[in-house]
């Protein structure tokens, strides 16, 4: 009656699946996401849809290329998680065409070339992200202010249209983001005291009712995705703990040692891609460590390194930057922070043997 | 009691509700008994009894071979009706040297078989040498000659005697049921065997999930006269795979297990619940091992059940018995579901190490095609030995066992907690197998290649040996024809004109 070659045990499975780790992420990111659609409107909306369908496309495309089954693949859900955190992370009304060449680099550059699903060094979002911001700075950094759907002034869904297809100009409502201005004024001598008050609210940040890009700016409803995560083991605390925790320390140290040049933590905390880089990036498993340890390292690296990037660097965001090269540190920590084998100490060697006990 | 943190683990679905609310039912005799000679760990047992020889329940039908082998007995009287091979209770569906037994139906037990009146007045060589004799192995399913591991105290300085109760595997009741049923002879078995290793502690780890098997055990602790307070309880956390030897030890008594050592190196022996019910059963009532208690169940089972098996029952009348299949099952398996071996078909016969039968449904079974790797590292987190699963399979996968084994594979234990957590639905201990039978296969090649040049050496060493001798002998005799010529010395000399040109 058994026909099929023998193979081993287990015979039972935990109800997990690669599809069910991937729709819990996209669930996890819903409600930032949603937030960011309503508030920049229907150029984000339309951004949005562009990139994801773009993301899958290249998918489709290179597997194609490669030979291998679509179906299995294209029904992992990681094509599409990475088409919508590339597209969380652009501004929300930046032109069809930066949506697509961001998926390009991700999907295909970043992703399939390396061999696909699990291959890669690199975080692919990140990858384009980053590719993007060198080669378009103008466009990667117009942000706009929030001007939900339905508000008085907000593009209808024509005007959406035309806004990201029809490089039609954003005249009057473009800017930086709050980690770009307050840059940009410490750059020209001021002091904190003169800076933050007009531009930095720290509630407003924690809601996310401020410029910046399309999924990032709702410190609170990522919180809330990235809780969801850690509730359902999609990921573990380390990593997310870790990071936070050494960005939060470094501006602590920093602000008290000058309170008028340094922010405080929570700025880090609540602006730019902190949470979303936590919670969605830095936990991405195929480009970070697998040990619990290699996991603090990697954690603690990059909230240094998102710290020495926006406070000291060309470049006022550094999520993208940080998470690229802890990627690169990856095999590294892989190879030399590996867990204590049983029975063995951490050299390897086996434990003393104690026939006395 | 307090207990110690282990490393890893898993929680699966434990479905123990299908069987463990129902009493050991005693299965009928079937027609025919098929007993093998090899149902432990270590050399096979050689044939006592001759075709068409009549013997007794108990009698015994082998004799033990070697230092660790056991003795096989007759699980019912009858007719031997054949010594010869019949596929084994065993993935590979090979044949294996099998008496074939017909019961009569008296099911006799041999007149001779009694017990000792008080098996701790005996020295602990003789305890051991008794639960030889019952032909007793590890009944968790590892089917190590218990009376070996009776005998540790003599290399090994041992304190405590651990009763592995913990059944961590899902689906599997029989040691839940015999704890509960029999608690005061499993004690009795546990006491006579801490007599035997001449400990002063004895831990019982139970799992949390069989709280009417630690109440009943907890309750024959309390009715031994005089009190015993070197036995303790320990209520286990219910995780896979607590069981595991040596990380049962850690749980208990904190002491971790040295790489490639034996529990005895940190001063303690583990036996299962079954082994001292099996003791009890050897030195109260002079009975050999002869049946089992099987749990029968899974999803495709019409009536789940534990029953007390003859050894060489074939699987399938048990089967028969719990009412046949519901559907056809996706798996059927010999064990639990995690560490069992597929069962090549119900013709096989119950061994000593068959804790269950599962006959499982695809929606059990849970199986998928499986997905590349996305390094999530649930196989790490899920390790109970530290290591790093993902990356040993696919150094395995490659073909690089040195680099596995560099990774630690010769200390996987096989638990499967890797592979039933993977996202990826890879299967890590199918890799695992490969690579530690192709590192085994690699080292019996290795020890084949070294025995051949051995044994060219030697002859090579024997052949210059032989000419040498020969060389001597003829110098020896040049020498002597030199001192002493002879009456013809002419005839002797080669004569020039002979030689060629």
């Amino acid at each position: 009656m058994m026909t099929e070659t023998p193979i081993a045990g287990p015979y039972a499975h935990a109800p997990v699946s690669i599809q069910r780790s991937m729709g819990l992420v996209m669930l996890a990111l819903t409600p930032a996401t949603l937030f960011g659609l309503y508030q920049f409107g229907w150029p984000a909306v339309t951004l949005f849809l562009v990139t994801v369908t773009a993301a899958l496309a290249f998918e489709a495309g290179a597997l194609k290329v490669a030979g291998r089954p679509l179906r299995p693949t294209l029904g992992d859900g990681s094509a599409l998680l990475t088409g919508w955190l590339l597209a969380l992370s652009l501004p929300p009304w930046a032109p069809w065409w930066i949506g697509v060449v961001g998926s390009l680099i991700a999907i295909v550059v970043a992703k399939q070339v390396f061999g696909g699903l699990g291959q890669n060094l690199f975080n692919p979002a990140m990858v384009a992200r980053v590719a993007l911001l060198i080669s378009f700075p103008l466009e990667m950094t117009r942000y706009v202010a929030p001007q939900p759907i339905g508000s008085s002034g907000a593009p209808d869904l024509a005007a959406g249209l035309a806004v990201t297809f029809g490089g039609q100009p954003l005249d009057g409502m473009t800017g930086a983001s709050i980690l770009g201005h307050v840059r940009t004024e410490l750059g020209r001598g001021l002091d904190l005291d003169q800076i933050l008050p007009g531009s930095y609210q720290p509630l407003d940040s924690g809601l996310g009712t401020i410029a910046g890009s399309l999924g990032e700016t709702s410190a609170l409803l990522l919180l809330l995705g990235g809780l969801y995560l850690l509730a359902t083991r999609v990921i573990t605390w380390q990593t997310p703990v870790a990071m936070l925790g050494s960005l939060a320390l470094l501006a602590t140290l920093m602000h008290g040692y000058d309170p008028q040049h340094y922010p405080d933590a929570l700025y880090h905390l609540v602006n730019g891609a902190t949470l979303l880089g936590a919670f969605f990036i830095a936990t991405d498993p195929v480009t970070s460590p697998v040990s619990v340890r290699g996991q603090l390292v990697f954690g603690a690296g990059l909230g240094v390194l998102v710290y020495v990037i926006r406070t000291w660097t060309g470049y006022p965001e550094g999520v993208a930057f940080a998470v690229m090269l802890m990627n690169a540190a990856t095999p590294a920590i892989d190879r030399y922070l590996r867990p204590r084998i049983y029975g063995r100490q951490r050299d390897g060697q086996p434990l003393g043997l104690d026939r006395e006990a | 009691m307090k207990l110690f943190k282990i490393r890893g683990g898993v929680h699966p679905d434990d479905r123990k509700e299908l069987s463990a609310h129902l009493a050991i039912e005693e299965l009928p005799l079937p027609p025919l008994l098929h007993v093998p000679m090899q149902q432990h760990i270590g050399a096979p047992a050689t044939p006592a009894v001759r075709r068409g020889e009549r013997v007794a329940k108990g009698q015994l039908l082998a004799y033990s071979q070697g230092a660790i082998s056991a003795p096989v007995h007759a699980p019912s009287s009858g007719r031997v009706l054949g010594i010869g091979s019949f596929p084994a209770h065993h993935a590979s569906g090979l044949s294996v040297r099998t008496i074939t037994l017909q019961p009569d139906g008296e099911d006799r037990w041999a007149p001779d078989l009694a017990g000792v009146p008080d098996p701790f007045a005996l020295d602990p060589d003789e305890i051991a040498a008794r639960v030889s004799a019952a032909g007793i192995v590890g009944l968790g399913g590892a089917t190590f000659p218990s009376a070996v591991k009776l005998k540790l105290h003599k290399r090994y300085k041992l304190h405590t005697l651990v009763i592995n109760g913990a059944e961590c595997e899902p689906y599997l009741t029989c040691d839940d049921r015999l704890m509960r049923e029999h608690a005061d002879q499993v004690i009795d078995g546990i006491r006579i065997m801490a007599h035997a290793l001449g400990v002063a502690r004895v831990l019982i780890g139970i799992e949390n999930n069989k709280p009417e098997a630690q109440a009943a055990m907890a309750a024959a602790i309390g009715r031994l006269e005089p009190r015993q307070d070197m036995i303790a309880l320990a209520r286990l956390p219910t995780r896979y795979p607590m069981g595991s030897e040596k990380h049962l030890v850690q749980a208990l008594t904190g002491r971790e297990t040295p790489a490639r050592g034996l529990t005895a190196d940190v001063g303690v022996v583990v036996h299962n619940p079954a082994t001292a019910f099996a003791v009890h059963e050897a030195l109260r009532l002079g009975r050999p091992l002869v049946s089992r208690v099987v749990t029968v169940t899974g999803g495709a089972i019409a009536t789940p059940k534990n029953l007390r098996v003859p050894l060489g029952t074939p699987v399938a009348a048990l089967i028969e018995h719990c009412g046949g299949f519901t559907q056809e099952p996706a798996r059927l398996v010999s064990g639990g579901p995690m560490m069992g071996q597929p069962l090549p078909s119900t013709r096989v016969p119950v061994v000593k190490g068959s804790n269950g039968v599962l006959a499982l449904t695809a929606a059990e079974v849970h199986a998928r095609d499986p997905m590349p790797c996305i390094r999530c590292a649930s196989c790490v987190g899920a390790c109970p030995c530290g290591l790093l699963p993902l990356d040993m399979a696919a150094h395995a996968r490659a073909g690089d066992l040195e680099g596995a084994v560099k990774l630690g594979l010769l200390d996987c234990i096989a638990c499967g907690s890797c592979s039933y957590v993977c996202p990826a639905h890879i299967p890590l201990v199918q890799y695992f197998n490969f690579a530690k039978g192709e590192m085994a296969a690699r080292d019996r090649a290795k020890q084949k290649q070294a025995e051949t040049k051995r044994l060219a050496e030697g002859r090579t060493a024997r052949i210059e040996a032989i000419q040498q001798a020969k060389r001597e002998a003829m110098a020896r005799r040049k020498r002597e024809a030199a001192a002493a010529p002879p009456p013809n010395a002419q005839a002797a000399r080669p004569q020039p004109a002979e030689a060629p040109a």
